[in-house]
């Protein structure tokens, strides 16, 4: 079976994608002594796979797009962990195992197109990924939405004009507060969705649809995404800041969005 | 019923006119008590605050004089006090109480206290018996149109001083102020007044610096708080979600930096300085760090001043919103009269038509059921087709001022003068109708 070790590392850095999303909403404490040892058996499972691959193609340079992520997931987790012994933190954590779990999952999976077993899973598949990515879309606005009223509130207390419309507004940490928790909220749904996504694609296409426009902006968009809501864990950013990331995640939906009439894939057809 | 009302407030009487006249709450059931013993007096109310006391009655006969009581309960010469005394009759008396209830007539617009000082009131009058159908529908209706002012404009909405707007702006910041931190830099009478009104909404710890220790471990331990000595204030101050300076210090002590440094401390959590110093010691630059709210001062007072003029251009909306709950009330009241009256008159005139009957009866000897249901139907509608037309009248004066001198009319015409518990007599209805027309009049002094 190809992919069997990387396919046993992706499933241990999962247990780091659940860490990420459970340490951002401050829980997580139980996991954080077991994510170490989880992600640390991944790296070796995945060194493993990479040395297999190495035997079975006898090439150094990796040739296929999949090859390519799976390198550059295990870099990034080996640089993590250098980091862990060298400043023992798992903060940037937060921001690098979904990353190496999407890399890896997406290498693990394969080149080759795997196709469902009937149209109805694949409908089912599309559903799920569907209704989650829109859940996730639903988030970013709302977050986006907020972030603006933040930076209208915001206005309004500095220039030290209490009355007018913008007093009926929310206080400012009450609007942050819904900011953030949206942002919270719609993190899972976004990574999901992409994750069913891929699975479609993948199940579809074979490995070549990570060169669909679409898919490729909707990555940027989930890591935007995704580094949004770590300068907010890490350093708190809000305010003007954090609006200029909100607004250039929701820019990219946006774009991911309107990619569809460029995409390929997209096309609201069933092939 | 006649209502009236007498009383003094901070507008018609100094200090030393409403410490004498006031009824500590202890005693103020004993008060109405002895209110609704006067003569006349049928059901009372005493209200009592630091800023008025007012006696609320409902009576029978007009002339009640509730000036008696201040006579006999504190046992002054009412003589003396004429000129501060305020008293009004019906109409009057419904604007009053609504405009008290609804703090409009505070010594602070807005202030939510006198309301609940309304319904202690209350609570105390029904213990003691002084309410009954008429002024507790009155008082509950006060209840009403304090909510619905209240529900309808912004009149208790605006802070009211410089500490109230301290903590209005810090709920605009925080929103709860639950469990946030309170750092004083300098202790003084304002930067202790403004900490105690944040700390009555919620606020917790509150943490002292002061150049003199003494006088800042004295101000912590008042606050249950916590003292720091001056030379660790920056390392310290970045706790605290609201800072209140207030040194004499001659040049500022925080500047945009010092701003900065605090915000990446606390990751960015915004902070809000309230400088009540002159001259300042925060920085005016320090506005512009994100996160950083400065006010000082003038700031303070400018938002206070617009306050003022918001709450009274909504003062004038409430007013607005009295005066038609007052119209309701007095047509409900007409309503009332008018009522008893229709009944009465029927009963009248049908007392009228049985004793006919019944005296015509043994002239006509023996008769069959036929001939006796024809004589009652006769008679029935000759009584209904005559009373017909004063009925509608009524009925349909109702909701008009002029149904209590028709009523009054229409009892001496078919002479029911002698009905009980409505007894109009003598009243003209002229001073009240007059006094009702003339809105903007804020009294009648009896002098």
């Amino acid at each position: 079976m190809p992919h069997l070790w990387l396919r046993f590392a992706a499933a241990l850095y999962g247990m780091g994608l659940i860490y990420a999303l459970l340490a951002l909403r401050g829980r997580g404490i139980a996991l954080s002594r077991l994510i170490l040892p989880a992600v640390g058996t991944g790296l070796v499972f995945h060194f493993v796979a990479l040395i297999e691959n190495f035997q079975s193609s006898g090439n150094l340079m990796p040739t296929a797009a999949h090859q390519y992520e799976s390198l550059l997931g295990f870099l990034l987790m080996a640089f993590f962990m250098g980091f862990y012994f060298r400043y023992k933190t798992t903060s940037p954590g937060i921001l690098i195992f979904p990353l190496v779990f999407l890399l890896t999952l997406s290498a693990a999976i394969g080149a080759e197109a795997a196709p469902f077993s009937s149209p109805r899973t694949r409908n089912g598949w599309v559903f799920v990924h569907i209704a989650l990515i829109f859940a996730g879309y639903a988030a970013l606005f709302f977050s986006f939405v907020a972030s603006m009223l933040y930076l209208l509130q915001e206005r309004n207390l500095k220039s030290k004009t209490a009355s007018g419309i913008f007093s009926r507004l929310p206080a400012l940490e009450t609007i942050d507060d819904m900011g953030y928790q949206s942002l919270l909220l719609g993190f899972p749904f976004m990574t999901f969705g992409l994750i069913a996504g891929a699975i479609i694609a993948q199940a579809s296409f074979g490995a070549m649809f990570l060169r669909d426009p679409k898919i490729l902006l909707s990555l940027l968009m989930w890591a935007v995404y995704m580094v949004l809501l770590y300068t907010r864990w890490s350093a708190g950013w809000r305010g003007r800041r954090a609006a200029y990331l909100s607004t250039s995640a929701f820019a990219a939906a946006l774009v991911a969005w309107a990619a569809n009439y460029f995409s390929w894939m997209h096309k609201f057809i069933t092939p | 019923m006649n209502f009236m009302l007498i009383g003094v407030n901070h507008k018609t009487a100094p200090v030393e006119v409403r410490e004498r006249l006031s009824i500590p709450e202890s005693r103020l059931a004993e008060a109405t008590r002895h209110l609704i013993q006067l003569p006349g007096v049928e059901e009372g109310l005493v209200l009592s605050t630091c800023n008025r006391v007012e006696l609320l009655a409902g009576s029978q006969n007009e002339g009640t004089d509730l000036r008696r009581f201040f006579g006999e309960y504190f046992g002054l010469d009412v003589g003396k006090f004429q000129q501060f005394l305020y008293e009004y009759r019906e109409r009057d008396v419904f604007r009053h109480l609504f405009r008290v209830a609804s703090s409009l007539d505070s010594m602070i617009v807005g202030e939510p206290q006198i309301l609940g000082q309304v319904k202690e009131a209350y609570t105390v009058a029904r213990a003691v018996g002084g309410m009954h159908s008429q002024l507790d529908a009155l008082v509950t209706r006060s209840f009403a149109v304090a909510k619905r002012v209240r529900a309808e404009t912004a009149v208790g909405n605006s802070a009211v001083s410089v500490a109230s707007v301290a903590v209005d702006l810090a709920r605009k910041i925080f929103g709860d102020l639950q469990g946030k931190q309170v750092f004083l830099v300098g202790a003084g009478k304002m930067s202790e007044l403004a900490a105690r009104h944040l700390m009555s909404h919620g606020a917790s710890a509150i943490i002292v610096a002061n150049r003199t220790h003494q006088r800042a471990l004295h101000l912590a331990e008042k606050f249950g708080g916590e003292a720091i000595h001056f030379d660790q204030l920056y390392d310290t101050v970045d706790r605290a979600d609201i800072v209140i300076t207030s040194t004499g210090a001659p040049h500022a002590i925080f500047r945009r930096e010092h701003g900065e440094l605090f915000l990446s401390r606390r990751k960015n959590r915004p902070m809000f300085f309230i400088d009540i110093a002159v001259p300042r010691d925060v920085d005016p630059e320090m506005n512009k760090v994100d996160g950083i709210f400065v006010y000082d001062i003038d700031d303070l007072q400018s938002v206070l001043a617009s306050n003022v003029n918001h709450r009274q251009q909504e003062a004038s909306r409430a007013e607005s919103i009295i005066e038609s709950e007052v119209q309701k009330f007095s047509e409900r009241q007409h309503a009332l009269e008018v009522v008893p009256t229709i009944i009465s008159l029927q009963e009248r005139v049908e007392f009228i038509r049985e004793a006919e009957i019944d005296r015509v009866k043994g002239r006509l000897g023996k008769l069959s059921a036929e001939q006796e249901a024809a004589i009652d139907s006769l008679t029935r509608g000759i009584v209904n087709k005559i009373l017909h037309s004063p009925l509608t009248t009524l009925k349909t004066a109702a909701s008009q001022p002029e149904a209590t001198s028709l009523v009054e009319l229409m009892r001496r015409i078919f002479n029911l003068a002698e009905e009980p518990a409505r007894d109009r007599e003598g009243r003209t209805g002229a001073p009240a109708e007059d006094a009702s027309r003339d809105k903007n009049k804020p009294g009648r002094p009896l002098n």
